[in-house]
Parts: C-alpha cells; structure tokens; sequence
C-alpha cells in the first residue's frame, strides 16, 4: 500500500454508492416538484414501438419521442428550448405511462391528458390541434387533414406537421396515410406506424 | 446555441463528488441534508449560471456553504452534555483503514479538513479551494497539507498494525 498518495484511500473512506445517490435524487426530484423548479420532468416507458420518452412541464406532456429521435439530443433540445431545471422524475408522468399503457394493450381509445404544446407553433399547431378529430381505428389523408385544418392547399405542410409532432401516439398523426393507401413517412419509422394502425384496427 | 445540459446530467456527473465532501466535512449523518440542500439550491440558480462556469467548484462552493448552515442548526439543536463522548476513531477497530481516515479527517480543524476534501476529494485546484474558504491558495495548500500530514500518520499506523 502506498500510503503517500491517499487520494484513493480517501475516495473509499467516503462512498457514494450507486443506490444511496438513486435515493438522493428522487428526494431532489420530490423537493424541486414541491418548490416549483422542476420545469421539465421525464421518464421512458417500454412499449410495443420501443422505449418511449416522455417529458411534461407544470402544463401538461410537452414531448414523447421515439428511440430513432436520440432520447439525450431530445433531452438537450427541451434543456435548450424550454428549461435546463429538468430531472428524471416519474411521478409527473404516471398519469400518462398509465394511459399509454392501457393504450398500447388495447384498452383506450383516447388520451385524457393535459398538453403542453408550445413546441408546436402556428399553422404546425392548427394541424396537431385537429388531428384527434381523426378517430380510433381510422385514418385520413394529408389532403383530407389540410382540409381540417383550413388549407386545403396545404397538404405538404400537414405533412410537415406530422413529421415534427412533438407528442407522437398522444397526438395521432399515425392516422394520417397517403391518398393511395400506403402508410406514407412517420417520424418513428413506417413499422411503428404500421403497429400502431394493425393495434387500432384490432 | 446548444444551451445547457439537462439539471439531471449535472447531478449524475456530479453527485457522487458532492456527497463524498459532504460526508467528508459533515459526517454521514448530516451528508444527505447538505447534498439534498445543495443540489436544490444549485437547480434553482441553474439558470443563471454563465455557461462557461465550472459545474463542480460551483457546487462544491454551495455545498460548502450549506454544510456550515447543516452545522449551524445541528450546534442550536444540540444539547451541552457533561462528559465529551470518547473519540471514535478508536472504536474502528483494526485494519479498518477506510473507517479509521475516515474518523481521522473527522477530527482535524474545520479548515483542514474542508481543505483536505475539496482538493482531494472534490479535484479541486488550491486557487478555488482558496476562493471556497478565503485566503490566499498558500494558505489552502497548507491547510491541505497539514491535514494530510496527520492523516498520513494515522494511514502509516495501520499499515503498521497491519503488517504486524
């Protein structure tokens, strides 16, 4: 043993294992959601598409992203957007991990949850705010939802909108298809959205 | 503009040195108030810190300051007792080396021992020791060594009983 150098010697003297900090942080978590500083919270939840991020401010859900988004580029961006005070905090999205869970197993047909969307602006907005209009098990085509939206002439921008749809599921723009049927482009991949329309028609 | 990082990145990149120097300067007992008190002050001035500032001396500045008020509380709650409890560094038992640095640097002088775990444990340089505890960086070198010197003494003594 050299005792020269005690760095080592004192790093172990004073532990910080793993599960005491897990425990820490979920007292931060608690304290900052109590004290109001907890702009942004986030968790993932697994589902049949694959890890789901999903992140909420005091407002509502503000972000669900797919694992091809790059979970830590989707973190920094509403760090950069909206607020750095973010922490994985669970608590604030149990109502909506419970909703697309029962979602995802067949049980619910729409979501009842509050949402945040600041990310969306603009003619993007008017079209995320008219796509539940589209229901369960149904969808529709680009050219159809720039009717609802009030452009008719705007089918390349629905498309748009659906690509840059912050709350994917929550918000469906799964259930906006091309005019020949096919699935067309979807910001998860056309196999989720190929789930998520053979889980709709179930 | 990438912005800064996510608060949660800032606490698992850093929370395992700041509970390390609050446990060093407070004692387990009082360690998770300091940490917890810490990090929730930090989150809450996170916005404002300048971009370019460096993330571990600001912590280990706040937690600093929050162990002294830890300190402060714990000295109005305490109760003068007639007979000063023994020192437990001898209740370690022998071999122990973790459990025995761990009392020694207990017992050093506040300024010592802060010294001792915000350069060695925390890896910051004496200029920001210096800037924690005010003084010159000589000064906080000193300090550190002078800790250092008696907590060698006491790591060369169980090496001794060890290699007895």
């Amino acid at each position: 043993m050299n005792i020269d150098d005690l760095t080592p010697e004192l790093v172990r003297a004073f532990p910080a294992p793993p599960a005491e900090l897990s425990r820490l942080q979920e007292r931060l978590a608690a304290a900052a959601q109590r004290d109001g500083i907890l702009d942004v919270a986030y968790r993932t939840i697994d589902s049949p598409v694959g890890p789901l991020l999903l992140a909420a401010t005091a407002e509502g859900l503000i972000r669900v992203a797919y694992a091809s988004e790059d979970h830590d580029a989707v973190l920094q961006a509403l760090a950069t957007r909206i607020s750095p005070r973010m922490l994985h905090a669970p608590g604030r999205l149990d109502a909506a991990a419970r909703e697309l869970s029962e979602y995802f197993g067949g049980h619910r047909r729409r979501f009842g949850l509050a949402l945040d969307l600041r990310l969306a602006t603009g003619f993007r907005r008017t079209v995320l705010s008219h796509l539940p209009e589209i229901g369960y098990g149904h969808t529709a085509s680009y050219a159809a939802v720039a009717q609802l939206a009030g452009r008719p002439r705007a089918v390349r921008a629905v498309g748009t909108a659906c690509a840059t749809n912050p709350l994917p599921v929550v918000v469906p723009c799964h259930r906006v298809v091309r005019s020949d049927g096919s699935v067309g482009g979807y910001l998860g991949g056309p196999a989720a959205k190929r789930t998520l329309l053979a889980l709709e028609a179930a | 503009m990438t912005g800064k990082q996510p608060f949660e990145a800032v606490v698992a990149a850093h929370g395992g040195t700041v509970l390390r120097v609050c446990r060093a300067v407070l004692g387990a007992a009082d360690a998770d108030d300091a940490w917890s008190e810490t990090f929730l002050a930090a989150m809450r001035a996170y916005p404002d810190l300048p971009a370019d500032a460096n993330v571990e001396a600001w912590l280990v500045t706040i937690a600093h300051r929050k162990a002294i008020d830890v300190t402060r509380a714990a000295a109005r709650r305490a109760i003068p007792v007639g007979e000063v409890p023994e020192n437990t560094a001898a209740d370690a038992g022998p071999g122990r080396l973790d459990g025995d640095l761990a009392d020694a640097l207990t017992l050093l002088p506040a300024r010592q021992k802060q010294a001792v775990a915000y350069h060695y444990l925390a890896g910051l340089p004496y200029s920001d020791v210096a800037a924690i505890l005010g003084g010159s960086p000589e000064a906080a070198r000193r300090a550190a060594a002078d800790g250092i010197a008696k907590l060698r003494r006491v790591a060369g003594r169980i090496h001794e009983r060890s290699a007895r």
